[in-house]
């Protein structure tokens, strides 16, 4: 399962590998980011990175696209070394690449943004008129309509990466690295960008998909490399492998990719939402009265493409915002709009972007540990601290939950994503809560950190506590869940039995709702 | 026949105390396309128009007035970008540092130099940019309406007034019809998009705030040298912030800009004439109405109520590559 042959497992073929990494090393201070990397990719291939958080998979893209140099090593394409040192380089070279966070102008239209740095010219007019002929040529090729006049904001996510990849495409890329692509889609967007890729393999591209989400690994790549630490532990083909065989190299050891937990048993309703409605500034509505209930000792999942109003549902629930209609209670008493008072009630929230609500980053990590609880008389008392305490607190938080360095003093910036959600989760559960509303609890967050945070939950559901978890990871939400509502455009379209196969539940969240539609909002 | 006259006057006023405004606010606009926040136009302007003023009375040219002003714009422009380019700092504290800056130099050297209180020697009309007259306005000015118009609002005006008009137009082609307006659109919207795109970020908007510094050496210089003879201290007056009130106003576009610079050159014009005069049942209006009015109509705009202001999404922002 260890690394094989340092030089990858390339088959042999007579035309040179479409890109070869040779020792390539990288530090950054003290953090060994990439030591000596090895890699192969043939041409024509899709070829799978995969990695936990901080494993160097990014500093290697980043690498091969001139963002950062190498301190050592050497960068074959076509089998002639290339010295990176921009993205300019890079895209000169032939390699395109697609970020998570998508490097669009959001009031640029389609063709401005295609054009951007590729105008080939002082006056745009010319440009344009060549990108439209050639975004038509692409969109024939590729299956990969847009439409160029279109601004972008107004886009979908699944159409902006689309222009993100004909971006690639218009400068000549004969590489294009994709990073994390399907975060932001729809299982059947996700489906669509995979038959993109498989064309564009078999037109002579070749791709390199950076993804954490294994199950992609298995359905669309052709080779896997595995890094962990920043070494690159294994190179696998992937229709000899398995998705434990993939995990096991990225952890170092055997990982339950299952949830492991038994039937529920529900009790007492604990929280009831009841007909909420939010609406915007503008009256919008992004909530639209949804009902629901959970009750002690049940995870309710709700399943949705981000963006359709599950961040404002949890806001309303949580007592950050306050819902322009209907009522939510926990434990039989009203939320007010107020989250200290919301917590008071028993009420536990781990946020769905950490780095916004979750945490000051530049705080330490033990001051983040009392972060909102700050008031608690366990941690002083008027206007003094007890800097003992919230240091012992940390101390057994860190311990408890794994936390890695268990440095109380340390900048929490300076921890990876996967012990930031740690510190977070331990925060909100170690209080005791009656009820847990968790968003997004393992994004960023590597496996090994998934696997302890899902059994947390678990734990938690089984000591008779409500959960709400809301993800937009389906396998997760299926996986911990024993009832899914999904979400779309603000409704409640559906509720489902976490059993319930992929393809349905997608449906329910592109809005495609069938019979059980309505059937949730009373549920 | 008299009202219409007193319009042309008021208007012709209005072209004359627009032209710092237009100068600094289309600076402005070319900084904040890039994402450089600019509230030190007021201090470049200030510099600006003292080297002017200092160096036309020296040499008694009008262009070497003018080239210094550029020179000192461009280099307090490069003073805020490295500080916020190069070393990332706060965008406000470099601005309002360049402003304390200008306006304690100015002085101390004003006085040093030519000990008259801070002012610079009163020029001599050679030493000046003067009103030019067009061709045939002189016979075309007894035509009724339009032969009026082009003799005391088109022609009559000063070289720097004519460049501040053209910037206009030239600004908008530059925005929305070259490759470099593009990019320096898209550089104050999303410096991500710019740098993975193979483009320095860096350079762009050095770029920006040079050009910021050219047009705000043209405003001091026409402050200086064409419109008074002479710098006085603290000439600027607060043009520099009511520039960028008008750039919010425009929401950072070329011709709105134009637009509102006019009309606060306008509030300023009828302040000016109705300086003293007494509305029936009102009694006399002080003229801080007048003067305070483009702050009053900027805040009312920020508040909501004349439309959205949405500045360049990264305005403000020094770029660093990891987010």
């Amino acid at each position: 399962m260890t690394a094989p042959a340092p030089s990858g497992s390339a088959p042999p073929t007579s035309a040179p590998p479409a890109i070869e990494l040779v020792g390539i090393d990288k530090r950054f201070g003290a953090v060994h980011a990439n030591k000596d990397i090895n890699l192969v990719i043939p041409k024509g291939t899709i070829h799978g990175i995969v990695g936990e958080n901080g494993a160097g998979k990014s500093t290697l893209m980043s690498i091969l696209y001139g963002f950062y140099s190498a301190d050592k090593g050497e960068i074959r394409v076509d089998g002639k070394p290339v010295a990176i040192r921009s993205s300019q380089d890079a895209i000169a070279a032939g390699i395109g690449m697609v970020h998570q966070h998508f490097m669009l102008v959001d009031v640029f239209t389609v063709l401005e943004n295609v054009i951007l740095g590729a105008e080939g010219g002082r006056l745009v007019a010319k440009a344009e008129a060549r990108a439209r002929a050639e975004l038509h040529r692409l969109e024939t090729e590729y299956d990969l309509a847009v439409d160029p006049d279109a601004v972008v904001e107004t886009l979908s996510v699944g159409l902006q990466q689309r222009v993100e990849i004909l971006k690639a495409l218009y400068r000549g890329a004969e590489i294009l690295i994709l990073d994390e692509p399907t975060g932001v889609l729809t299982p059947s967007e996700a489906d669509h960008l995979f038959r993109i890729l498989r064309q564009l393999r078999d037109q002579g591209k070749t791709i390199i998909l950076i993804t954490h989400k294994l199950r992609e690994i298995m359905a669309v790549t052709d080779h896997v490399s595995v890094m962990r630490r920043g070494e690159m532990v294994a190179h696998l083909t992937t229709a000899e492998t398995s998705m434990e065989k993939i995990a096991e190299a990225m952890v170092g050891r055997h990982v339950l990719l299952e949830v492991d937990k038994g039937p529920a048993n529900p009790g007492a309703v604990l929280l009831d939402v009841s007909g909420v409605s939010v609406r915007d500034k503008r009256g919008v509505t992004l909530v639209d009265n949804v009902s629901f209930q959970v009750r002690a000792g049940e995870i309710v999942g709700i399943a949705g493409v981000a963006g359709n109003g599950q961040s404002e549902l949890i806001e309303a629930i949580t007592g950050i915002r306050a819902p322009t209609s209907g009522t939510v209670t926990v434990n039989g008493q009203p939320v007010p709009a107020d989250p200290a008072k919301v917590r008071d009630l028993g009420l536990a929230h781990v946020p769905e972007d950490r780095h916004h609500m979750g945490l000051v980053l530049p705080f330490e990590a033990r001051e983040n540990a009392i972060l909102g609880y700050q008031d608690d008389p366990r941690y002083g008392s008027g206007l003094m601290q007890d800097a003992g305490a919230i240091l012992k607190t940390c101390e057994t938080q860190m311990a408890a939950y794994d936390v890695r360095p268990p440095t109380p003093r340390l900048r929490t910036s300076l921890f990876s994503g996967g012990n930031q959600q740690k510190i977070v989760v331990a925060r909100e559960i170690e209080r005791d809560p009656k009820v847990l509303v968790v968003g997004q609890p393992t994004r960023g967050v590597d496996i090994g950190a998934i696997e302890f945070i899902h059994k947390r939950l678990i734990d938690l559901r089984d000591q008779g506590k409500a959960v709400l978890l809301i993800s937009v990871e389906l396998d997760e939400i299926r996986s911990l869940s024993d009832r899914v509502l999904v979400m779309f455009a603000g409704k409640v379209v559906g509720e489902v039995a976490p059993s319930t196969g992929e393809g349905e539940i997608g449906l329910l969240m592109a809005g495609v709702a069938k019979d059980r539609q309505g059937k949730g909002a009373g549920a | 026949m008299e009202l219409f006259d007193q319009l042309i006057n008021v208007l012709a006023s209005t072209i004359r105390l627009s032209v710092p405004l237009l100068f600094a606010c289309l600076a402005g606009l070319y900084s904040e396309r890039s994402g450089v926040v600019d509230i030190g136009l007021e201090g470049k302007m200030l510099g600006a128009a003292f080297a002017a003023g200092a160096v036309a009375a020296v040499t008694g040219s009008a262009w070497a007035g003018l080239g210094a002003a550029i020179a000192i714009g461009v280099a307090l422009s490069l003073v805020h970008g490295f500080a916020s380019i190069t070393h990332r700092g706060n965008q406000i504290v470099s601005g309002v540092a360049i402003n304390f800056l200008a306006l304690g130099v100015t002085a101390l050297l004003g006085q040093a130099w030519f000990n008259e209180g801070g002012r610079t020697p009163q020029l001599p009309g050679s030493a000046r940019f003067l009103d030019v007259t067009l061709p045939f306005a002189d016979s075309l000015r007894d035509v009724p309406f339009l032969g009026s118009i082009y003799a005391n609002l088109i022609s009559n005006q000063s070289i720097p007034t004519y460049a501040a008009f053209a910037a206009v137009p030239l600004t908008w082609y530059v925005l929305y019809r070259t490759r470099f307006g593009l990019r320096l659109r898209a550089v104050g919207e999303n410096p991500h998009a710019v740098d993975t795109a193979g483009i320095s970020v860096a350079r762009l908007r050095y770029a920006a705030v040079i050009i910021c510094g050219i047009l705000c050496g043209f405003g001091g210089a026409y402050l200086a040298i064409a419109q008074s003879a002479g710098f006085l201290n603290e000439m600027t007056a607060g043009k520099g912030f009511i520039a960028l009130a008008a750039l919010i106003f425009a929401k950072w576009r070329p011709v709105p800009a134009m637009w509102a610079c006019l009309l606060f050159g306008l509030l300023d014009a009828v302040a000016l004439r109705l300086q003293g005069t007494v509305v029936p049942g009102i009694g006399e209006i002080p003229v801080q109405v007048f003067q305070a009015l483009p702050y009053i109509l900027t805040v009312v705009l920020l508040a909501g109520f004349i439309g959205k202001a949405i500045p360049p999404k990264a305005d403000g922002i020094p770029y660093s590559k990891d987010r």
